[in-house]
């Protein structure tokens, strides 16, 4: 392998890593918000609001329906408003944290619906307000859920950032699409492709780990 | 003391709890029996409004809670304890964290916090499981850090759903003795709903019978047993007097069958060796058994009488003036 090549892998990793950071933690910062919103509201839980939540649910089903290449299309327009521009891995985050953001939210939810309603019901017995429900009750009992949901959605992302690259994102995605796809270099793609594997499974066994550790049933 | 006055509680068309009316003294163990599906648990829920009522009052030392605010409720909440039959502990806290949230909610300082906490494990007896996870403790235990989180913030109040029902008989035995410790020592009202006549049998003061989310007799624990007013409540009575004869004794009988229960008066003593010096029969006990409710004794014996057709009349009516109660069983044929 060329060093220029070598030094065009590091830059294509950093990019990507840079577009994970950002759209992760947004999709982290306002995910559980929006996730435990999505399950205090539900039917039976201490602020349980229809409108609210088909309001929300709905939007959050339309985001995700959307396929990501397209979803990239059609925030371009959003991305130059905001950013002044459509290339590179900044602009990329962009919608990656769009996806991000309701992708992770549901998850959130789906780790809250499954603690044992008896739990918050106790805690509910003692006095406990909602506030202190959330922070005591909720986050902790779903702990392990919210970190499983959090290795699958920062793995979903990393592909999704693949894609990202196409439209002049950059990262790995884009480095192998040029060197492998477009200049017939099939040894950059396949070590792409090992390299991304190599990066999954690693995320997936950090995130296990952490699940498990979380895990105090 | 708690007073619920025409409580009803309906779920679309379901009515759980029907216009329940019920005064529980300050002090009192206060059981609720009957079968699943009754409205039992709709009934407890109410008390705290876990459960708002769809009509009626309940009022906690006097005051109307369902007059009240969320808000106000919340603070209400924190006088009236509650634990669970299957705990409902916070899994992810150790047991100091499950005692220190309860008084978190009432807004009760750290420093507050670790000086409570400690004395609440002694007296429930974990006082070296303040660092275990809920999942590292026994089933008696966690309903031991349930009651400690249901005290913490001196309530006046203890509701119970089923809170021994899935625990061993030892254990049952060990978590009842310490509520009933916890009534004495403290004066907390305790309302409990079981489905264990045994559980009745040791702690209560007084028991509701439920049927179709109404209340359809109370009677003081001891009564309930001796002389109960419903047909539900002789059901349930009869779960823990299960004297049943073999069909062998009933076949092979030559006088008539009773079943005599006993309030362990002294005047009571003699009434066997009575009857048969008073009358001309004879008095063969087939089957006896004493329990003890609340430490009063309550004797259940089956007996066969034997003698001419009026002589058994005049011995059964005379046994029944003397006695809570005969039941004839089979007549002579
Ligand atoms: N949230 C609810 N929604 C609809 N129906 C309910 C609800 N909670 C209870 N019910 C109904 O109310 C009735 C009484 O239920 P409840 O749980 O109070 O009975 P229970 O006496 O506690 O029974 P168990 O001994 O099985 O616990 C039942 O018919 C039940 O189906
Ligand atoms: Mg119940």
């Amino acid at each position: 392998m060329s060093l220029n090549l070598l030094n065009e892998f590091g830059i294509a990793f950093l990019e990507t890593a840079w577009m994970l950071t950002i759209s992760v933690t947004l999709a982290v910062l306002i995910g559980i918000p929006l996730g435990i919103g999505l399950f205090v509201t539900s039917e039976g839980m201490f602020w349980q609001n229809k409108i609210l939540q088909n309001i929300s649910g709905t939007i959050i089903n339309i985001i995700r329906s959307i396929p990501f290449v397209i979803l990239l299309v059609v925030l371009l327009p959003l991305t130059t408003f905001i950013l002044g521009t459509s290339m590179g891995p900044t602009a990329a985050s962009l919608s990656l944290t769009v996806a991000g953001i309701p992708f992770y939210a549901r998850l959130v939810e789906n780790s809250l619906r499954e603690i044992d309603k008896g739990v918050i019901e106790a805690a509910e017995s003692c006095g406990a307000s909602p506030w202190l429900i959330i922070r005591k009750v909720l986050l902790p009992e779903s702990k392990s859920g919210l970190i499983a949901g959090l290795t699958v959605t920062i793995i979903s992302l990393l592909s999704y950032s693949a894609m990202a690259g196409m439209i002049g994102g950059g990262g790995i995605g884009d480095l192998a699409i040029r060197f492998g796809y477009y200049r017939y270099q099939n040894e950059v793609m396949v070590m792409t492709v090992v390299f991304l594997i190599f990066l999954v499974q690693l995320i997936q066994f950090i995130g296990d780990r952490a699940a498990h550790a979380a895990d105090k049933r | 003391m708690i007073e619920l006055v025409n409580v009803t509680k309906t779920y679309n068309s379901v009515t759980a709890v029907d216009n329940v009316n019920l005064t529980i003294p300050k002090g009192e163990i206060f059981g609720i029996i009957g079968y699943s599906g009754a409205g039992k648990s709709t009934l407890l829920r109410c008390l705290n409004l876990l459960e708002k009522p769809t009509a009626g009052q309940v009022l906690i030392n006097k005051k109307d809670l369902t007059a009240l605010s969320k808000t106000e409720v919340r603070k209400e909440r924190l006088k009236i304890g509650m634990i669970f039959q299957h705990f409902h502990l916070i899994s992810s806290a150790k047991v100091y964290d499950n005692i220190a949230f309860s008084m978190l909610a009432a807004g009760k300082t750290k420093d507050e916090i670790q000086l409570r906490v400690p004395e609440l494990l002694e007296m429930v007896g974990l006082a070296d499981r303040a660092d275990h996870y809920p999942a590292q403790l026994s089933g008696g235990q966690k309903q031991r850090v349930g009651i400690a989180r249901a005290l913490a913030n001196d309530p006046t109040v203890l509701l119970c759903d089923e809170a021994t029902s899935a625990l061993d008989p030892n254990t049952t035995a060990s978590i009842l003795k310490l509520l009933k410790e916890i009534n004495v020592s403290l004066g907390i009202t305790i309302v409990l709903i079981t489905h264990e006549m045994e559980v009745v049998q040791q702690i209560c003061h007084r028991v509701a019978v439920m049927e179709n989310g109404k209340v359809i007799e109370v009677n003081e624990a001891y009564e309930l047993f001796a002389d109960p007013q419903t047909p539900l409540a002789k059901q349930f009575v009869q779960t823990v007097h299960s004297l049943t004869l073999p069909e062998r004794l009933l076949k092979a009988r030559t006088g008539s069958i009773a079943q005599i229960t006993f309030r362990g008066d002294s005047a009571e003593d003699s009434i066997i060796s009575e009857t048969i010096s008073r009358f001309k029969v004879t008095v063969n006990i087939l089957h006896g058994q004493i329990s003890y409710i609340q430490d009063r004794p309550l004797g259940i014996l089956i007996v066969e009488i034997k003698g001419n057709q009026s002589e058994i009349e005049r011995a059964i009516e005379y046994i029944t003036i003397r006695t809570n109660r005969l039941e004839v069983l089979a007549d002579v044929s």
